[in-house]
């Protein structure tokens, strides 16, 4: 699997989730305009939902492409459908990120790029955001510690 | 506050756990008959079914309150039925209680019970983008990643070990080994559970709790109710706490790929919010509860609980667990029952469960497994979309 594709015929596995540059991909969210709370995914309702905010607009924003390693883990086992399903010899146990983004004040999880294991992460660590491809060759994000060789 | 607040437990019962492969109405027929029988109360003297609704056995696991009025018999109790995931059966307690103390009702069979299908819990079928669980399943984020994240920060944060981890199992599997409600009495070494495979980096197969069949009942009164039929001392509920979490949320709870932004708002731990407010529903203070059931869903996870029960500071559970203070015979026991790495989970019924192990506890009738002079116990659990509860019990 080659994590950081984003051919012509890439698509993401949700629209408008995140962007689709190739090297410096940004996960999008939307900013209550009247307190800053920023939402990902998307807030739809229209209301923001900070219970001392009446904020009803918002704004587009893309989140910081890094942050420090919360914490992490892997899927040791193939995760059941709507995982994108390979047989099961075939599946490698991938990592998986909670990172805290300092500007918004949030913790996004995603798996890791292939070829980072465990072994290779550290909780306080910088990770930056990418473009990894699913097993039915969708694009999602993923994490992968800050300057690493994809 | 005063203790018109409370309310007697005159009867417990359950089935036992196990993976049966019945329907969920016999299990909780026989937990209901166990509890109405531990309470000597006559099942038409009821007038209030207050059920936790399963969602896996079709329309009577959604009104369960009347699926077990009908099956004890109609007498014309009235009912009702709850469902708040893992804290089901706590808000079924809640509705009791707020019915008992309104004066709308003086005794109540509060009780849950399920039928879990095997194999790992399975998101829904379909194409869901705005359903945050549909979305976290599609990119391989499965129920024990969030149990991993959480067990992972407390060893890069407290010095937390998988040792630390797997002593918890051991020590839930010591207590439950003579429970005769429990699924999997059998003891377990330290060895075993780091022998396990690894089903989510650092929890093995052992630290992970699994899903099961089974049922539990209480049969809860007035105190006048409990005084007439000479019960006063029986165990009471303090506190029923079935708060929501509070904006912005300081940990990615399942099954949300996020955490709230904490810009506007300061992040807050809801784990910690649950028994808080049952604390200050009582009026009693963690340094008066003699014994704890918490929600091991994982091994670290009774780590996290212990310090949300504010039973130590934060950090400082693994100093309670290595000195033995958390066994039976401790300062502070945790799961006498042996927990949910002895039961597995039977989403309905145990948070019922839980209160079902404390009036055993403080009536002195829990056996082998006895806390010695137990006077207040306390429960904690949590479950999806912000739901959870932590109860109250004393004598």
């Amino acid at each position: 699997m080659n994590d950081t594709v984003a051919g012509c015929n890439a698509q993401p596995f949700l629209e408008g989730w995140f962007t689709l540059d190739a090297e410096r991909p940004q996960l999008l969210g939307n900013r209550c305009v009247a307190c800053g709370t920023v939402y990902f995914p998307k807030l739809k309702s229209g209301y923001c939902r900070n219970p001392d905010c009446d904020g009803e607009r918002f704004e587009e924003t893309p989140l910081s492409r890094s942050g420090a390693l919360w914490s992490y883990s892997n899927a040791a086992y193939q995760p059941p459908e709507p995982y994108a399903q390979v047989d099961k010899d075939a599946f490698r146990p991938f990592a998986i990120a909670a990172v805290e983004l300092d500007k918004e004040k949030m913790i996004v999880l995603g798996a890791v790029v292939a070829g980072v294991g465990v072994e290779q992460l550290k909780v306080g660590m910088t990770m930056e955001l990418k473009l990894g491809a699913l097993a039915d060759g969708k694009l999602t994000w993923m994490w992968a510690p800050a300057g690493a060789q994809a | 506050m005063s203790t018109t607040r409370d309310i007697a437990i005159l009867g417990a019962g359950m089935h036992p756990w196990g993976k049966w492969g019945r329907n969920f109405v016999e299990y909780g027929v026989v937990a209901a008959r166990a509890a109405l029988a531990d309470a000597g109360v006559p099942w038409r003297d009821v007038q209030f079914v207050s059920g936790a609704a399963t969602i896996r056995n079709g329309y009577p696991g959604q009104v369960a309150g009347a699926t077990f009025a009908q099956a004890l018999g109609w007498q014309g109790a009235q009912v009702n039925t709850s469902y708040a995931a893992c804290a089901s059966g706590s808000q079924a307690l809640a509705a009791a209680r707020a019915k008992i103390l309104a004066g709308e009702c003086e005794v109540a069979l509060v009780i849950g019970s399920d039928t879990t299908p095997k194999g790992f819990l399975k998101p829904q079928p379909g194409d869901r983008p705005d359903d945050p669980d549909w979305v976290r399943f599609r990119i391989g984020i499965t129920n024990p990643t969030y149990f991993a994240l959480y067990a992972r920060r407390r060893m890069a944060m407290y010095g937390d070990t998988l040792a630390d981890f797997a002593a918890v199992k051991v020590k839930n599997a010591e207590h439950g080994l003579s429970n005769p409600n429990a699924r999997y009495r059998k003891a377990f070494k330290a060895d075993e559970v780091a022998a396990s495979p690894i089903v989510a980096d650092p929890l093995r197969l052992m630290d992970i709790c699994a899903t099961s069949d089974g049922a539990a009942a209480l049969i809860v009164s007035s105190l006048a109710y409990a005084s007439r039929i000479g019960k006063a001392n029986a165990p009471r509920v303090a506190a029923v706490s079935t708060v929501t979490p509070s904006f912005a949320s300081a940990l990615v709870e399942m099954p949300d790929i996020a955490t709230d932004s904490a810009i506007a708002a300061p992040a807050q731990s809801f784990r910690a919010a649950l028994p808080r407010k049952a604390y200050e529903q009582a009026g009693i203070g963690p340094e008066d509860v003699s014994v704890a059931e918490v929600y091991d869903l994982s091994t670290a996870l009774e780590l996290d609980w212990m310090e949300d029960l504010q039973l130590c500071a934060r950090g400082e559970a693994a100093h309670l667990l290595r000195a033995g203070e958390t066994r039976i015979g401790g300062r502070i026991p945790v799961n006498p029952s042996g927990g949910l790495a002895c039961f597995g989970e039977a989403v309905p019924a145990q948070a019922l469960a839980q209160v079902c192990e404390l009036t055993w506890q403080l009536r002195g009738q829990a056996g082998a497994r006895q806390v010695a002079d137990a006077k207040v116990g306390i429960t904690a659990n949590q479950g999806l979309f912000g739901h959870g509860s932590s109860v109250i019990v004393k004598r």
